[in-house]
């Protein structure tokens, strides 16, 4: 195409359309009531009080302690585990390592909802309802990474794994100090979708923890929608709180997000 | 290889704390969900009562419902979704200023919590006074009673009343000719925003690996135009395309978060998927219990399974892989 300017004429509305709701969360957030009744996206002076309000209201920076851990046990959980799995799937060599890696694709397949009602029921056996390890364990990790990594291994010259091995250095010290710089690239990937996946999830905390001190953000916005649908402007500004920490994560770094993702798709 | 035998030992070690994970909380649950689904499971686990839970699912009113919503759902999400990021991704595969900013702009949804997207869209969609009704109006479009997530009947009969006629009684018991609830079309248009970016994303990455030496000589050949892409892009593009298809497919019959934010609950069945209503089933006072919800689960397994199964034996052989040794 040689017509910049047309393509710019279509993605720009649109572009703006899909960008409208955060503006008009943003604008809304720090309105006053009664201005949240006027339909401009723009308040007349900024209320910065409302996030104080909200934080107040609701136990916002509790949720999000939650949230962090939970989010942050998660990625470690994930990021070493698959580290650990792709270098046993992707650079050893050992006897039913394709069935197994066969075995683990499968996996891949079964979807949430299966999974869901047998894992709240462990969950409960275990007694693990309103605790931290009903938020990570599970989730600590999963195929998709393991798969993920596995690939970078793969990649890797077989020749520096025996030339390491040859100069007396063990698999602890190889992985720790050439392989995990390597496949840097993949963990982090992995890494990202981990943090990610935990922080927006709803339905895995919804049915494993009923105690407001284990409430994530999720959890706790999604009930203060049902509470306060009346105080719009504070429900925007918890909105604000919950998706900041993601957005500001996702804007720094954008890059590895978006090419991750088409890398990691793509297999 | 002399270290043929050490190396099983390091990988078993290597690999117990994914398998322990992996195996016990994504695969032995797969076998123990159908154990729990041929019990009589409610509140407390019951006896075996083998396929009763199945057999009460095929006369269940609400499982067809939330199957024909399903339906509907993955209709008006998959479609619309792919083709509207074909058209981004187009445009973006070029040179062009801003096109980082486009991207960014376009992932943002996809990455952004779901409940606070969802809760914006809530205000814009349903308030006292939505504001969509008030933009609407400065259109020149004055609707200002209309509810819109909050509306349980089908778009078809709407459009029909808007237009003047009247929905004959005999059909009311016919909801599918009804078509989706305006509740439900209201959070397909969410998810089509969420998921946008992503696919045209997929979709940008698929473009730019259509190899520049075929587009070429293609090009010298004469083909521009529609034709350059019927008979050149598209079958290079088909492998993304197909992987999109599928993902998203197996996504809407998953839909979860934007119902249970977006719809009190699940306004009496009309916006309730599949998977909402394992969740009512399953955890919610008055719900049947995890044994028939376990059952509900394996039904919908199935007709993943079954979808995909078609999807491949349907377009699979149209797939072009050629273009991507």
């Amino acid at each position: 195409m040689k017509r910049p300017w047309l393509a710019h004429l279509v993605l720009l509305p649109l572009g703006l359309a899909v960008a409208f709701p955060f503006f008009w969360m943003l604008g809304t957030a720090l309105k006053t009531l009664p201005e949240t009744a006027v339909f401009w996206p723009v308040p007349r002076t900024p209320q910065w009080a409302n996030f104080a309000t909200v934080w107040q209201t609701v136990p916002f920076g509790r949720y999000l302690v939650v949230t962090a851990t939970a989010a942050l046990g998660v990625t470690a959980g994930v990021t070493l585990s698959a580290l650990l799995a792709g270098y046993a799937f992707g650079a050893l060599r050992w006897r039913g390592q394709h069935a197994l890696f066969g075995v683990y694709l499968a996996t891949m397949m079964v979807p949430f909802e299966v999974i869901l009602i047998p894992n709240y029921l462990s969950v409960l056996r275990l007694g693990w309802t309103n605790t931290f390890a009903a938020l990570i364990v599970p989730w600590a990790s999963n195929v998709f990474s393991v798969f993920l990594v596995t690939q970078a291994f793969r990649s890797l010259p077989r020749d520096f794994q025996e030339a390491a091995m040859l100069d007396g250095c063990g698999h602890a010290q190889y992985l720790r100090r050439v392989a995990a710089p390597l496949v840097a690239p993949a963990l982090a990937t992995a890494a990202i979708f981990a943090f990610l996946g935990s922080w927006n999830a709803l339905l895995w905390p919804l049915v494993v923890t009923d105690a407001e001190t284990m409430r994530t953000v999720e959890l706790g916005l999604s009930k203060f929608v049902e509470a306060e649908s009346n105080n719009v402007h504070l429900l925007m500004a918890g909105s604000v709180l919950t998706l900041a920490p993601v957005l500001a994560l996702f804007l720094a770094l954008q890059r590895r997000f978006i090419e991750g993702l088409a890398a990691g798709v793509k297999g | 290889m002399v270290g043929q035998r050490r190396q099983g030992l390091t990988a078993l070690w290597c690999l117990a704390p994914s398998a322990l994970i992996v195996g016990g909380f994504h695969l032995w649950p797969l076998f123990y969900a159908a154990w729990v689904s041929l019990h009589d499971w409610g509140l407390a686990p019951g006896p075996w009562v083998g396929l009763a839970n199945y057999r009460e699912l095929a006369r269940d009113p609400l499982f067809r419902q939330s199957l024909g919503v399903t339906l509907w759902y993955v209709l008006g999400t998959v479609p619309p979704t792919l083709a509207l990021a074909y058209l981004v991704a187009e445009l973006l595969h070029q040179p062009l200023r801003g096109r980082a900013f486009y991207r960014v702009l376009f992932f943002t949804p996809y990455v952004v919590s779901p409940v606070a997207a969802a809760a914006v869209w809530k205000w814009v969609f349903d308030s006292a006074t939505p504001p969509l009704n008030h933009w609407l109006a400065r259109c020149g479009l004055d609707v200002p009673n209309q509810v819109w997530l909050l509306q349980p009947r089908g778009v078809f009969q709407l459009a029909w009343e808007v237009l003047g006629g009247r929905w004959p009684d005999a059909l009311s018991g016919a909801h599918w000719l009804a078509g989706p609830s305006l509740a439900l079309c209201c959070v397909m248009a969410v998810t089509v925003w969420t998921s946008l970016g992503f696919a045209a994303v997929v979709l940008l990455a698929g473009l730019s690996q259509v190899p520049g030496d075929v587009l070429e000589a293609a090009r010298l050949d004469g083909a521009v135009g529609w034709r350059l892409r019927r008979h050149v892009v598209w079958p290079l593009l088909s492998p993304t395309l197909f992987f999109l298809l599928i993902v998203f497919t197996i996504r809407a019959f998953q839909a979860f978060n934007q119902i249970y934010v977006l719809t009190p609950r699940g306004l009496l069945g009309r916006t309730s998927t599949v998977t909402y209503y394992i969740y009512e089933t399953a955890f919610m006072a008055g719900g049947k219990g995890p044994g028939f919800g376990s059952a509900v689960a394996f039904v919908l397994l199935g007709i993943i399974l079954a979808l995909t199964a078609l999807q491949f034996r349907l377009l699979g052989r149209r797939v072009h892989y050629g273009g991507r040794a």
